[in-house]
């Protein structure tokens, strides 16, 4: 029979609509509004799981998003893999194949089961005390074996194939938790017509009213006030409802982030829709209404598949219409499992009631159940459980001040257990509040705020469901700026608990396996043995012991785990403290955080008015900061080497064309701009003409180079900067500081222009002759427009500005024209150049022919420790100039003392050898080590003009070693150079002026 | 995600803004009258008070400009934001001092 465990009657799932997924292979039928877990226990199913670390049989612990046991591999579809799901809030619904984890080969018959024998071994810290040595044997034997253990969830192997979405919302009021609480501060909130916003993470709103079926609110039964809230607050257009949404983090100024699970639960989705969304909302003011999670009681093997939290026993019968049991025994120290034990009864199954507390204690309570027909034991304790996949018995005794009666076991096929509850105030802890203990309710309720928040319903210790209601009411009309109170009429709830740590025993206390955190399978042997070594710190013993780490992050078992250290050590609870509660509260999917950021949307890309043409023309690319750069144009059949072979030869023999349209430009204007300029670079600007052009060097204030670039004299007030391709963002910000914070007096504006010119580099002997055909308006002889020197005028129609600049140490112009004429200039110039063989080169090209200059590159020989005079530009700096950023720092001890490393060229005996960049450089290889390091390699080409290998290097006192053979690091030993100038083609520079 | 409030747009988020060291510190008319250690220490010595704190700051992603905030180290929290040239209303920590 179908579904041996659906009661014939009850619970909110539609049995009128049948659903069916797989659980290891095997078919599971359920109805719509079943979870996985809920679906599993109608069809009996109980072990569900193997745990962490001992492979024990686990179940189904308890019916929410604390659930620390029942996890599960959810697989959706191909690239829809999901490890670690817990079954208690996937949603069952057809199509879904769901696996056990952590047992091999199966959950039935698990290998891994053998650690639960060793369990000696596997005490608190076993992985400090075992795998110290020996040494050698961490590599090859206990990290392949510990990885391989390691988790529970199978890693998914091919990309997530769903898609999500990330939003960003404002409200005055965000409503976390949709339980009464919740419902009645959204409503009260929204009367104010504020925006508001409420949040649960459940399918349906009501939180324990989903299950209180017996529970009435203002004369009506809980269900219709539940369903008038809803309707309510549906019809306030400022009113957000999102279920199925989690607040997982509580950051700065009331910023909250939640994710919403959009499609997971439909069979077949909206095309587009995205599978989750991530919501940061910033509140005006937060209503904490996140409820409160029961707590299990710790005795021997309360970890049997069968054994799960009495309250949830009551919501798989009230809400899913599931009997968890046909015997079930509740065992609890408090009053609200006595209404599940009623439930169950009243659902038709056998029930008994095991009380710890004294009958005096639990009289009435225990009077109302008796009346059912219900046993009732009280002033027990509870010894340990019968059966291994499934719980068969419950072993009880009387006990009273420590003293263990006679034992009786009491056959049942589930465990209904409470010890009490813990408000969940994890996002009030990590919106920075203050916890207090509270003595009477055993709990950390939320103490003094943070940010503007408050806590309402039983987030706030408040268990009663008129209070609820009343502190829900007046916790979102506060939130909302108002003063409204309401009072409640509520059926009783009832509540009160006795805390309890471990349960006395009158077993052997070296086996008494008690488990505390059930998902790292921490007994409360293992807490004490952490407190006999010595750990006391609550934060110590989390991370010694594991307790309260991994996806649930300790929902259940934090107050166990403290109430047992507090009576270990003797120390009151709020000596102890709680571990810090971070986010998130529950798992988030790598995806919602993602969101769109993949793929071609991960990073923004920058692409040049050429891009497109040098993807025509067979262009590879390489990113520099966040633009793409052709790198080098290989023709078929040539490599990356042999290309940049025959683009360095064509830019010296004849003519190459180069996209230099990444360079930033800034354009500096105003009657103080050559003030400006003078303050900013180390060169002098007042006498530059207009239309000539300087290489310019920029400082930092402590007097290491941050840029370089050619700049040109448009007009007395007016500058065209350039800087390098990733430092444009740098230099802007950099100016705008001092123009704006130290000399606001100089009437200056700086604009930048990186976007609006295509630069295009026409460079080589035949520049001139390419580009004269296509010019007008300029004078191209070399008498009229010499070398660093820039004109105004047309090329093919377009206004440009055409330099006279060289970034190779031969002849070359760099024609800027609006960035819209790029394409086709480019393309015309191409043209033009055709007849002398003009050469398209990338990016690696460039790079070797200044490489073959001497030529810096900010970046490569510089990385932000790097003088003027280091890279031997102490020539540049305007000796008449009193001040400019980073003068100062120049006279600095330790920048004008010796042995400063300077820039060199290198030349390795073999010709061939192309070094690595970074290599380090020593005087004499046979040195012991550590070795004395003279510097490094900085950059490295093989140089087809100059026949051989060139490198630039950074050595101490490099200058002074000229001729010096050192020794440089390779993958295969030491290689010898012989220390050289860095100019190492056209030394004379006749060329650039030809 | 903190919010910052700056004083010629508004209130905008955190990530629309750099943050720029230390405030209140004034470039040396002549930097070459100072000897070596009041230079290092214009260039590299900083109060960092556990409190409050005057920091520059600059609308990165919005107006561009430049403006003045005190922070209290110790809580995150923004306790005001002026404009350049101006001086804060809450007494600020120096650890210096």
């Amino acid at each position: 029979m179908a579904q041996p465990f659906r009661l014939p009657s009850g619970g909110r799932v539609d049995r009128a609509t049948p659903i069916r997924f797989t659980f290891d292979g095997r078919t599971i039928e359920g109805f719509a509004g079943d979870t996985v877990a809920s679906a599993l226990l109608a069809n009996g199913v109980h072990l569900v799981g193997r745990s962490f670390k001992y492979h024990r049989p686990r179940g189904i612990l308890t019916h929410g998003s604390d659930e620390p046991s029942a996890l599960l591999q959810v697989d959706r579809g191909p690239g829809k893999i999901d490890p670690n799901n817990r079954a208690t809030v996937v949603e069952a619904r057809n199509g879904l194949a769901t696996t056990s984890l952590n047992r091999w080969p199966s959950l039935g018959f698990d290998v891994g089961a053998v650690n639960d024998l060793l369990s000696p071994v596997f005490v608190a810290g076993f992985y400090y005390k075992t795998f110290m040595w020996p040494r050698s044997f961490w590599d090859k034997v206990y990290e392949p074996v510990i990885r391989a253990a390691a988790g529970l969830g199978v890693a998914p192997q091919v990309p997530d194939a769903d898609a999500y979405a990330n939003r960003h919302a404002h409200c005055d009021v965000l409503v976390v938790g949709g339980g009464p609480a919740g419902l009645a501060a959204a409503l009260a909130a929204a009367k104010t017509g504020k925006r508001v916003i409420l949040a649960d993470e459940q399918p349906e709103f009501g939180g324990s009213l989903l299950h209180e079926t017996g529970a009435s609110i203002d004369g009506q039964s809980a269900e219709a006030w539940r369903a008038a809230a809803i309707e309510e607050l549906d019809g306030y257009e400022s009113v957000t409802l999102l279920p199925r949404t989690t607040a997982f983090g509580y950051y700065n100024h009331n910023h909250v982030a939640l994710t919403e699970r959009v499609t997971d639960h439909r069979e077949s989705p909206a095309k587009g829709a995205p599978r989750e969304r991530l919501w940061q909302v910033r509140a005006a003011e937060v209503v904490l209404a996140t409820g409160a999670h029961e707590r299990p009681l710790v005795f021997a093997d309360n970890d049997r598949p069968g054994v799960m939290l009495a309250e949830s026993v009551r919501v798989f019968i009230n809400r899913y219409g599931v009997a968890p049991g046909r015997r079930i025994v509740f065992v609890t120290s408090g009053a609200s499992a006595y209404a599940a034990a009623a439930d169950a009864k009243a659902a038709g199954l056998e029930v008994v009631m095991v009380d710890l507390r004294p009958e005096r204690d639990c009289a009435s309570e225990a009077a109302d159940l008796r009346l059912m027909g219900v046993e009732v034991l009280t002033g027990q304790t509870v010894i340990g459980t019968k059966g291994r996949k499934r719980v068969a018995g419950l072993v009880v005794a009387p006990c009273a001040n420590g003293t263990v009666g006679a034992r009786r076991v009491i056959a049942c096929d589930c465990v209904g257990m409470s010890g009490g509850w813990t408000p969940a105030v994890h996002l009030f802890s990590q919106s920075r509040g203050k916890l207090a203990y509270d003595e009477g309710r055993d709990a950390f309720l939320p103490g003094v705020s943070a940010q503007a928040e408050r806590s309402a319903g039983a987030a706030a210790g408040v268990y009663d469901l008129a209070s609820c209601l009343a502190t829900g009411f007046a916790a979102g009309a506060e939130a909302a700026g108002a003063t409204e109170t309401r009072a409640f009429a509520a059926s009783p709830t009832r509540i009160g608990f006795t805390p309890v740590r471990d349960l006395p025993t009158d077993a052997d206390p070296a086996k008494v396996r008690a488990f505390v955190d059930f998902q790292n399978d921490v007994t409360a042997k293992d807490l004490k043995l952490a407190m006999r070594e010595g750990f006391e710190s609550i934060e110590h013993v989390k991370r010694y012991t594991t307790t309260g780490m991994a996806t649930d992050q300790g929902k259940t078992s934090n107050m166990n785990a403290l109430g047992i250290v507090s009576k270990a050590l003797n120390r009151p609870l709020p000596a102890i403290g709680t571990t810090t509660f971070r986010p998130p509260y529950t798992p988030v999917t790598f995806g919602a955080l993602v969101g769109p950021a993949r793929d071609a949307l991960f990073d923004p890309i920058r692409a040049t008015p050429i891009h497109e043409w040098a993807a025509e023309h067979g262009a590879a690319f390489e990113n520099v900061a966040l633009w793409r750069r052709a790198w080098y144009f290989a023709k078929p059949g040539e490599d990356m080497h042999a290309a940049v072979v025959r683009e360095c030869r064509a830019v010296r023999e004849g003519v190459g064309l180069f996209d230099a349209s990444t360079l930033g430009k800034i354009e500096v204007v105003g009657p103080d701009a050559a003030e400006f300029m003078n303050r900013m670079y180390v060169n002098p600007w007042t006498k530059l003409g207009v239309g000539r052009c300087r290489y310019g060097l920029m400082l930092k204030e402590d007097g290491y180079i941050l840029d370089d670039g050619v700049v040109a004299r448009m007009a007395e007030d007016r500058f065209h900067v350039t800087t390098t391709t990733g430092g444009a963002p740098r230099v802007m910000n950099h100016m705008e500081d001092y123009l704006q914070t130290e000399w606001p007096d100089l009437d200056v504006f700086l604009t930048s222009t990186t976007e609006q010119w295509a630069v295009i580099a026409v460079q080589g002997p035949k520049a001139r002759d390419v580009i004269a055909p296509l010019v007008s308006g300029i004078d191209l002889s070399n008498e009229a427009f010499p070398h660093m020197s820039v004109r105004e005028g047309a090329i093919c129609g377009a206004p440009c500005r055409l330099f006279r600049v060289s970034f190779t140490g031969d002849l070359g112009y760099e024609i800027n024209v609006p960035a819209d004429y790029g394409r086709a200039v480019w393309e015309a110039v191409f043209a033009a150049g055709e007849p002398y063989g003009i050469t398209p080169y990338g990016t690696e090209t460039m790079h070797v022919l200044r490489a073959e200059k001497g030529y810096i590159i900010v970046g490569q020989e510089t990385d932000g420790t790097v003088t003027p005079d280091d890279v031997g530009l102490a020539g540049m700096i305007a000796k008449a100039k009193k001040d400019f950023v980073g003068k100062r720092s120049l006279a600095r001890p330790d920048v004008v003392a010796s042995g400063r490393k300077q820039l060199v060229g290198l030349a390795t005996e073999t010709a061939s050898l192309v070094l690595d960049e970074g290599a380090q450089i020593v005087a004499d290889p046979n040195q012991p080590i550590p070795m004395k390091m003279l510097g490094h390699v900085t950059s490295s080409y093989f140089s087809a003009n100059c026949g051989r290998s060139i490198a630039l290097a950074l050595v101490a006192d490099g200058r002074a070693l000229m001729g010096r053979t050192l020794h440089v690091t390779t993958p295969t030993g030491f290689a010898p150079a012989t220390v050289c100038d860095p100019v190492f083609f056209d030394a004379e520079g006749g060329r650039i002026h030809a | 995600m903190l919010l910052i409030d700056c004083p010629f747009c508004g209130t905008r988020p955190e990530t629309e803004f750099r943050c720029g060291g230390e405030a209140h510190i004034a470039r040396p008319a002549d930097p070459s009258a100072l000897d070596d250690g009041a230079w290092a220490e214009h260039l590299f010595v900083r109060s960092n008070p556990r409190g409050l704190h005057a920091e520059r700051w600059v609308h990165a992603h919005g107006c561009g400009r430049w403006f003045n905030a005190v922070r209290d180290t110790f809580t995150d929290r923004f306790v005001e934001t002026y404009k350049a040239g101006e001086q804060p209303s809450h007494p600020i920590d120096d650890a210096r001092a």
